[in-house]
This record gives C-alpha cells, sequence and structure tokens, in this order.
C-alpha cells in the first residue's frame, strides 16, 4: 500500500542524506520526496511517498524516528489528509492543437505560464493521480517534450498538526 | 580541546594511530598525562580495543585515527561495534575544511562511509563546538541502544594558535533523541499476568541484558519463577552459565535443549535479544505455539521479523526490576505442576545430548577438550575474547560464563581479526584479571601484528589458537552442503607461531596432545606477566554441533555428522 510519511528534521547538513540513505540501506522504496525548510529555520519538513505492507511501513517509521537529526514522523496516510504535487510540462503547440491543449488545461484547472509560438508550458497543481490523469489525457492529442513534478506534500486535515 | 574534552569526560585511555590531519590533536596528547593513548599497528585493532573495553565495562571506549586511509581502516571495526550495539566514540582526522570536496590529499568523506554502520556522527564546523559535540559523542553513544559515534574533525579545527573559550558541559539535551527510561506500567503487567499462567515458558535473552547491567534482575526474576533461560551468543553470561536454570544457547549452533525448548513453549519472554535469523531459523515455523513478551529499548527491534504479542518498550534492568516488583505484589503463583512436567521435558532433552561431542581415541584433540579445559584452569571467571569461526562457538558452548561481560566475540558481523585486539583492550583496563583469546589460526593472521602492540604496553594476555589448518568454520559449510569441495578452505603455509610470537618477544608453546593440555595450559596462565600463545594442535574434521537445518524450525538440527532430530 502507499503511504505518505511526514517527517520533521533538524535543518543540519547531512541530515537528509541520513534519511535518503535509510531507505536505500533497508531497501525500502522512495517514490517521492520533497523537502524544505519550515517557518523555523532550524527545522525542515520531508514528506515521502513509499509502498510497502504493514510490518515494513511501521519498521520505516521507527527507523527513521532512530535517526538522532529526526524530530518528528507521521504517517499521513493513518488519518484523513491533503496531498499536492505540482507540476510543470512543457507541449509542442501550434496550429489548432493550441485550444485543444487549452481546454484540457482548463478541465483540469492547470495555468498556461509561458508560451512561445511552437510550445504551451503548462502549470498543474493536485493529487498525484489528477496530475496522472492530465498527461493521459495530453497524450492522445500533444507531443510532450519535457515534464517535471515536485513529488508529493501532505498535510493532515483538521486540527492536528506536525509540529514540535 | 579535544584532549581537553577528552579528560573531561573521564577518558582514561585512547586507542589510535597519529598522520597528518591529527598532529595538533597528538602534539596535545604529548603535552599532558591525564589520557593515555595506545599506539595500535593497525586501526582496525585501535576500533575493536575501545570496543572490547566497552563490552567489559559498559562505557563507551575511544578511538582516534587520522583522515583517509586511517578511516577507512577503522571502518570494519565500527560497523563491529555497531551491529552488536556497543557504545564507542571514534574520532577521525579530516583534511582541512577549505580543502573538503577537492579530492584532497588523503580525503575521504567518512561522514557518508560510516553514515550507515554508525549511530550517529559529526562534523566539526567550528572550534568552539569541539567541547560540546564531543559531549553528545558520548551521551549519545552509550544512552538508549547504545552504538557508535564518529567526530570527524577537519585539521584547521584544532590549530593550537587558534584560540578559544572552553567550557566542557555537565549534561546535554537534544530535542530530537530522547532515549526512553522505563517501560509501559500496564504493558508489564500484561507480560506478568501471562507469565504467572504460562504452562511452558521460556526466557530469551540477549545483549541488551549485558549491555543493560541487567542480569542480577534477570537472575532474581528466572529463580523467582523457575523458568529456564536460554541466552543467545551476545547474551552469554548474563545468566550463569552452570545454573540448573540454564539451558544453553539458543539457535544455529545452540543446544538441543534450548532449541527444543523454544520450540515447543507456549511463552517466550525475549530480554535484550533481537530475533536475529541466526537465532529464529525460518521465521513462519518459529516457535509455532508461542505467545511472545518482547522487552527492548529500541522499538525498532521489536515486531522486526518476529512479531511480538506484548512489546514493552523500555531498559531492561528498569523494566525487570518492576516485573519482579509486580510478581511479589500479585497474588497468583507460577503453575507449579506444570513447571515440574515441563522441566522433566526439557531434562529428557537434556540428557539426550546435554553438549556431547566424540571423543577421537586417536591423540587428536578435540576443540572442545581445549575450551572445557580453559573453563577448568580459569574457573569460568576469565574474561575471553574469541574471534570468528568453529572455535567462537566451541567457546560459547563449552565455557561456563558465570558473570556478565566477560565473554567478547563479534556476533552481529562475525569479524575475524577480532579477538586479539579485544583481548588488549580488556587486560589493558582489567590488568590483574585472567584474559584470553580463543582463536583459529586463520583468524589470528588478521590483526597478528598487534602482539607488536602488546609487547609495547606490556599486555600478558594468553591466546589459545585452535589450530586445525583450515577456516574450519567454512570448511564444514563446504562439507554439509558442497560435497566437501574446500574451495579456498585450507591453510597450507601457516607460519611457525612458535618462532612468530618468540620474534614479537613472547612466549610460544605448541601444544599436540591432550595429555599436555592441562599442565601448558596452567602453566600459561601461572606466567602473569607474559604474553603466552598456545599454538594447540585441534581435530581438523571437527563440526560444530547441534547445528540447526537451514530453513527449518528451531527444533530441526543435525546433533552430529551421521545424526537429525
Ligand atoms: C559464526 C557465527 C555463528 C553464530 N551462531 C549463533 C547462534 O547459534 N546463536 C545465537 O544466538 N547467535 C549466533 N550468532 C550471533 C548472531 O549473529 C547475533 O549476533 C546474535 O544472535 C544477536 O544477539 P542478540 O539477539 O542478543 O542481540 P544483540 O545484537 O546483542 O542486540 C541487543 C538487543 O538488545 C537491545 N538492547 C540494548 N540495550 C538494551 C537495554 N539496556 N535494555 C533493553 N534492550 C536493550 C538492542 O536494542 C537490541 O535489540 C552467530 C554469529 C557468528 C559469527
Ligand atoms: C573478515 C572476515 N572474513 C571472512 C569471514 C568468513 N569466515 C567466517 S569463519 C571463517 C573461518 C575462520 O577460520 P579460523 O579462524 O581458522 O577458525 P576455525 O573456524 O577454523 O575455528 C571465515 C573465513 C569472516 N567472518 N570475517
Ligand atoms: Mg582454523
Amino acid at each position: 500500500m502507499r503511504h505518505i510519511i511526514s517527517v520533521l528534521l533538524e535543518n543540519e547538513p547531512g541530515a537528509l542524506s541520513r534519511v535518503v540513505g535509510l531507505f536505500s540501506q533497508r531497501n525500502y522504496n522512495i517514490e517521492s520526496l520533497t523537502v524544505a525548510p519550515t517557518e523555523d529555520s532550524t527545522l525542515s519538513r520531508l514528506t515521502v511517498t513509499t509502498t510497502g505492507d504493514d510490518r515494513v511501513v511501521e519498521q520505516i517509521t521507527k527507523q527513521l524516528n532512530k535517526l538522532i537529526d529526526v524530530v518528528k514522523v507521521v504517517d499521513l496516510s493513518e488519518g484523513e489528509h491533503i496531498e499536492r504535487e505540482l507540476m510543470m510540462i512543457k507541449l509542442k503547440a501550434n496550429g489548432q492543437m493550441r485550444a485543444e491543449i487549452k481546454r484540457t488545461c482548463d478541465i483540469f484547472r492547470g495555468q498556461i505560464i509561458d508560451v512561445t509560438p511552437n510550445t504551451y508550458t503548462v502549470q498543474l497543481v493536485g493529487a498525484s493521480d489528477k496530475l496522472d490523469a492530465f498527461i493521459a489525457s495530453l497524450g492522445n492529442m500533444a507531443s510532450i517534450m519535457e515534464v517535471v513534478r515536485s513529488g508529493v506534500s501532505g498535510i493532515a486535515r483538521g486540527e492536528k498538526v506536525l509540529s514540535l | 580541546m579535544v584532549v581537553r574534552a577528552l579528560r573531561d569526560e573521564g577518558v582514561k585511555h585512547i586507542y589510535g594511530y597519529p598522520g597528518g590531519a591529527l598532529l595538533h590533536v597528538y602534539d596535545a596528547l604529548f603535552q599532558q598525562d591525564d589520557v593515555q593513548h595506545v599506539l595500535v599497528r593497525h586501526e582496525q585493532a585501535a576500533t575493536h580495543m575501545a570496543d572490547a573495553y566497552a563490552r567489559a565495562t559498559g562505557k563507551a571506549g575511544v578511538a582516534l585515527v587520522t583522515s583517509g586511509p586511517g578511516a577507512t581502516n577503522a571502518v570494519t571495526g565500527i560497523a563491529t561495534a555497531f551491529t552488536d550495539s556497543i557504545p564507542m566514540v571514534v574520532i577521525t582526522g579530516q583534511v582541512m575544511s577549505h580543502l573538503i570536496g577537492e579530492d584532497a590529499f588523503q580525503e575521504t568523506d567518512m561522514l557518508g562511509i560510516s553514515r550507515p554502520v554508525v549511530k550517529h556522527n559529526f562534523s566539526v564546523r567550528n572550534p568552539e563546538e569541539i567541547p560540546s559535540i564531543i559531549k553528545k559523542a558520548f551521551y549519545i553513544a552509550e544512552t538508549g541502544r547504545p552504538g557508535p559515534v564518529v567526530v570527524d574533525i577537519p585539521k584547521d579545527m584544532t590549530t593550537p594558535t587558534d584560540r578559544y573559550p572552553y567550557e566542557y558541559p555537565k549534561s546535554v539535551k537534544l530535542r530530537s533523541y530522547n532515549p526512553i527510561s522505563r517501560g509501559h506500567s500496564g504493558q508489564i503487567r500484561k507480560a506478568v499476568d501471562m507469565m504467572l499462567q504460562a504452562r511452558r515458558p521460556v526466557i530469551y535473552s540477549g545483549g541488551g541484558v549485558i549491555m543493560g547491567d541487567a542480569s542480577a534482575e534477570l537472575t532474581e526474576l528466572a529463580k523467582m519463577l523457575n523458568f529456564p533461560v536460554t541466552n543467545t551468543l551476545m547474551g552469554l553470561g548474563g545468566y550463569p552459565g552452570t545454573d540448573r536454570q540454564f539451558v544453553g544457547m539458543l539457535g544455529m549452533h545452540g543446544s538441543y535443549e534450548a532449541n527444543m525448548a523454544m520450540h515447543h513453549a507456549d511463552l517466550i519472554l525475549a530480554i535484550g535479544a533481537r530475533f536475529d535469523d541466526r537465532v529464529t531459523n525460518a521465521v513462519d515455523k518459529f516457535c509455532p505455539t508461542a505467545r511472545i513478551v518482547h522487552i527492548d529499548i529500541d522499538p525498532a527491534s521489536i515486531s522486526k521479523t518476529v512479531r511480538a504479542d506484548v512489546p514493552i518498550v523500555g531498559p531492561s534492568k528498569v523494566v525487570l526490576e518492576e516485573m519482579i516488583e509486580q510478581i511479589k505484589d500479585s497474588k497468583k503463583q507460577p503453575d507449579a505442576a506444570a513447571l515440574e512436567t515441563w522441566w522433566k521435558q526439557i531434562e529428557e532433552w537434556r540428557s539426550r545430548h546435554g553438549g556431547r561431542y566424540e571423543t577421537a581415541d586417536s591423540e587428536l584433540m578435540k576443540p572442545q577438550q581445549v575450551i572445557e579445559m580453559l573453563s577448568k584452569v580459569t574457573g569460568g571467571d576469565a574474561f575471553v575474547c574469541s574471534d570468528v569461526g568453529q572455535h567462537q562457538m566451541f567457546a560459547a558452548q563449552y565455557y561456563k560464563f558465570n558473570k556478565p561481560n566477560r565473554w567478547i566475540n563479534s556476533g552481529g558481523l562475525g569479524t575475524m581479526g577480532f579477538g586479539l585486539p579485544a583481548a588488549m583492550g580488556v587486560k589493558m583496563n582489567f590488568p590483574d584479571a585472567d584474559v584470553a583469546c580463543v582463536t583459529g589460526e586463520g583468524s589470528i593472521q588478521m590483526n597478528i601484528q598487534e602482539l607488536s602492540t602488546c609487547k609495547q604496553y606490556d599486555l600478558p594476555v594468553k591466546v589459545l589458537c585452535l589450530n586445525n589448518q583450515s577456516l574450519g568454520m567454512v570448511r564444514q559449510w563446504q562439507d554439509m552442503n558442497y560435497e566437501s569441495r574446500h574451495s579456498q578452505s585450507y591453510m597450507k603455509s601457516l607460519p611457525d607461531f612458535v618462532k612468530l610470537v618468540e620474534a614479537y618477544g613472547h612466549v610460544g608453546m605448541k601444544v599436540d596432545k591432550y595429555a599436555d593440555l592441562e599442565g601448558a595450559m596452567r602453566e600459561a596462565f601461572s606466567l602473569k606477566d607474559r604474553l603466552v600463545f598456545m599454538d594447540i594442535a585441534v581435530d581438523p574434521f571437527e563440526h560444530v554441533y547441534p547445528m540447526q537445518v537451514p530453513r527449518g524450525a528451531m527444533r530441526d538440527m543435525w546433533l552430529s555428522k551421521t545424526e537429525r532430530t
């Protein structure tokens, strides 16, 4: 099963490599990983999506907790949560294709953020499966030149927070 | 500042080897007498010495090695300590900070290289941090689940002409690291209830009882309940080896009765043990009828390979104390009748095999006989530091350890070359104790250069080399699984060990008849101030038994070359 694990990490040099190293060393898989500082400059927030059975995911959270630089860990998928990913996608767009692409963008609430006579660059934010669906539906009509995705970030719904 | 911090931490000995990146530190060492430096002949030995000090005392040992090759030579020793959860602080020199990343002379990324085999590592970026980093290093190494910590110090952080304010912190707090101090009382109550109802209980204890200083509590608990106790390789000495309730080691080379008892148990009380694959055999066939209570300080050890029915996270000593209190307060008693039946069964198993081996009619000595003699000559009280191989298993099976912290071996990593430096690290700190190194002609050659260190620092350890002229443990597997194709497991061209140790300035003895063994061994131990190396010829064809059948259950064992359960 897919899990979204959120980690509060000391904003120290080498801290990220400990997390990434743990995953490769123990043969856990990483589907995506995002990391950036939080409002508290001594802390980073890291989100990793991974797959594994309950036993593996339990080990992942326990092993993460053992890292000295890790302050807190939660498995967001255990409760209600919101996940978002940002994608920028560059497409070949000329002639009548341009209107077609624009329509699809609107349906998915994407924005065209850069334009040349032959290309569109589209930005789309949403859950990962929405981004997948967008790529799939464009794939039939336009030719995709480049895709860049941020990886998933997540936050719990309601009043639950992950903080010190 | 480095040396001062070590002194303020109360460090008496450090084990190391100098080099360019550490010259400032070595100069500081020269100018003081509080911290004694021991110069080894290979950095791996420095780490093993520090590690063995920790195994014998529970306190972190300290090693000091230079950048590049010095640091990489130390990696095996760091990994050895890591797998066995041993506290250690390893200070590594590093090139000047402005050269880091430029492939400078003797630069290696020690933080990167050591990361998977340390509990934590630090890099010093500002000389003022040195005291607090060193304090943190000891704190992290020694608390919670112990482990090695590396402190990497670029040369320019120790420039003697640069002066900084120095204060050694009395204590440290880390917001992201809070070792647990006691177990959950409710969980302990649940466990106690199960224990008082158990009909076929077994206590399975490991290294967490040794390093957790809980052997007195374990003994008290087992005695008040009349439960059988088995120890892992790392847990030996946690319960007195000569006591009736001790059923021996369990696992791959565990005793028949210990493995049978585990397989048939209805309750297993695991204390500071991590259900290693050398213990459980096939996990899906492991102890089919048992419920499992697991006490461990590291939540990640619990339900990692075998699911625990009652997990208790906490230090073994404190949890056991609370367990004992609860049992004393409880109105219930252990089920004496059921236990009597259980003990009858165990005694039957014990008499069926009970650690027997075939003594040859020929004069070829059996390795088991050598260990039994060692046990007899030293009264079960020596520090026994072992290398890795068949001799290690024989030592574990046939030496009767009555005290904790006396059996010192590399279990999780199985590092050949550990034995001699380990014995040195112990002898250095327990000069009056009998310290034996049980080794093989293969293992001893991995760190034999340390005989020279022994001469320099006057470390009269007794080396028992069980010479079977082969990499016996490898050969055993080849006999059993590869139709005796002995690929690269012979050691032809062995040195004349007696001459070799004499060249290092020590006493060598060659023993090839059992009749001479006792006399020679007593003589060796009576030479209090000399290192004696006993080159003992043993049966080259001997195998270690029992041996669990691969992918079987706990009870599936070879009991001899021809006999299977
Ligand atoms: C050739 C060879 C053969 C071997 N054969 C066997 C064999 O037959 N049988 C066998 O048992 N082993 C055998 N081993 C060793 C095996 O590989 C493991 O090293 C060993 O089984 C692990 O012991 P342990 O479970 O006690 O764990 P350790 O590695 O000692 O780990 C200690 C556990 O206790 C916990 N702990 C630490 N401190 C505390 C505390 N204060 N309170 C509570 N918990 C704490 C830790 O978190 C950890 O989970 C063999 C090794 C070699 C090299
Ligand atoms: C550094 C290292 N290399 C290889 C091994 C694999 N290995 C385990 S036991 C063994 C043989 C040990 O031979 P010896 O020291 O003579 O002991 P014996 O088994 O003969 O008693 C080997 C090669 C190891 N454990 N450590
Ligand atoms: Mg040998």
